[in-house]
């Protein structure tokens, strides 16, 4: 058992780190959800603190790092903005970097508009219209993953793609507000 | 954390919002983007024919920092030249409304909207020469 853990740290802390890796997951935006869930679990139950009661404190510390770093890379993988915004960053591309202001037009000003309907359907208490936009938004974000599918893992078009993560992380951004627009509403 | 109370007073009386005639020859219009907040900024100009901006609105959404610095250069505008306009730093911004430096990215969008309004106006004034 003890020897076991030990291999498991070991091999944990060789992956420097990339989190495709981690989870055994090819580096690509298409990831097989189901087997970064059962890899995660996997990487959990084996750094649980419970494992390591009366393990050293240095493994207690490596046990806990490993937790911490697991839970990290999955929830950047799990979600395909941050999937998308991790797998650019590996080609050291900053996909949100702060000096980058421009957007295409026409994004831009949609974004304008689905802000505008969101901020009069919480003047307006408006819960069906906020759950309408939210779902206009999930079909713009599923276009968006199709589309950056194809820009990563078929034509390797890092640009493309970062506009389009782009674009992918601000719809998240709305759809997070109108969420907390209908949790408001509904307190 | 804390805003200034120079982001307070824009935040909570924020000057020239609305919009103009985009169809409008002498109107420039700007707009960009911050995916990291989620924020996202339109800021428009009015250039008179002695080529001085003579009115500015803008509509932001985002916090209280890009707010304050898109009603801020809307007072800044009105009466300068447009290369005077494209001239404006965001150091200048971030400095005036005491933007702590996480919130320097919000002065970033403001002096870019600037920007953005400037060339879509010299764009026009190009397009009116030449027909």
């Amino acid at each position: 058992m003890r020897l076991w853990r030990k291999f498991y740290c070991l091999s944990l802390a060789s992956v420097s780190q990339n989190y495709f890796k981690l989870f055994d997951l090819d580096q690509s935006f298409c990831i097989d959800l189901s087997t970064l869930e059962r890899h995660y679990r996997k990487i959990q139950s084996a750094v649980h603190p419970d494992r390591f009661v009366t393990a050293s404190s240095a493994e207690k510390l490596s046990a806990m790092q490993q937790a911490t770093l697991a839970n990290e890379a999955y929830q950047t993988l799990k979600k395909p903005a941050s999937r998308a915004k991790y797998l650019l960053s590996l080609s050291q591309i900053d996909a949100t970097q702060e000096t980058n202001t421009a957007m295409p037009m026409d994004f831009l000003i949609q974004q304008m508009a689905w802000r505008e309907t969101l901020e009069d359907c919480k003047a307006d208490k408006d819960i069906a219209g906020l759950e309408q936009l939210a779902t206009e938004m999930r079909q713009a974000a599923h276009l968006l993953a199709e589309e950056l599918n194809r820009l990563f893992d078929e034509q390797n078009d890092l640009s493309a793609a970062t506009d389009a993560t782009r674009k992918l992380i601000f719809i998240d951004k709305v759809c997070e507000d109108i969420n907390k627009a209908i949790t408001q509403i509904e307190d | 954390m804390a805003y200034s109370d120079k982001v307070l007073d824009h935040y909570e009386n924020p000057r020239n919002v609305g919009s103009l005639d985009k169809n409008d020859p002498n109107v420039g219009t700007g707009m960009v983007g911050a995916p990291a907040c989620g924020d996202v900024m339109k800021l428009m100009i009015k250039v008179n024919d002695a080529g001085l901006i003579e009115d500015a609105k803008f509509k932001t959404y985002g916090c209280g920092s890009a707010i304050a610095s898109s009603s801020l250069v809307t007072e800044w505008l009105k009466g300068k030249t447009i290369d005077e306009a494209y001239a404006i730093k965001n150091s200048a911004i971030a400095e005036e409304l005491a933007l702590p430096p996480v919130k320097i990215h919000c002065s970033v969008l403001a002096e870019d909207a600037i920007k953005a309004a400037v060339a879509d106006i010299k764009a026009k004034q190009a397009g009116k020469e030449a027909a």
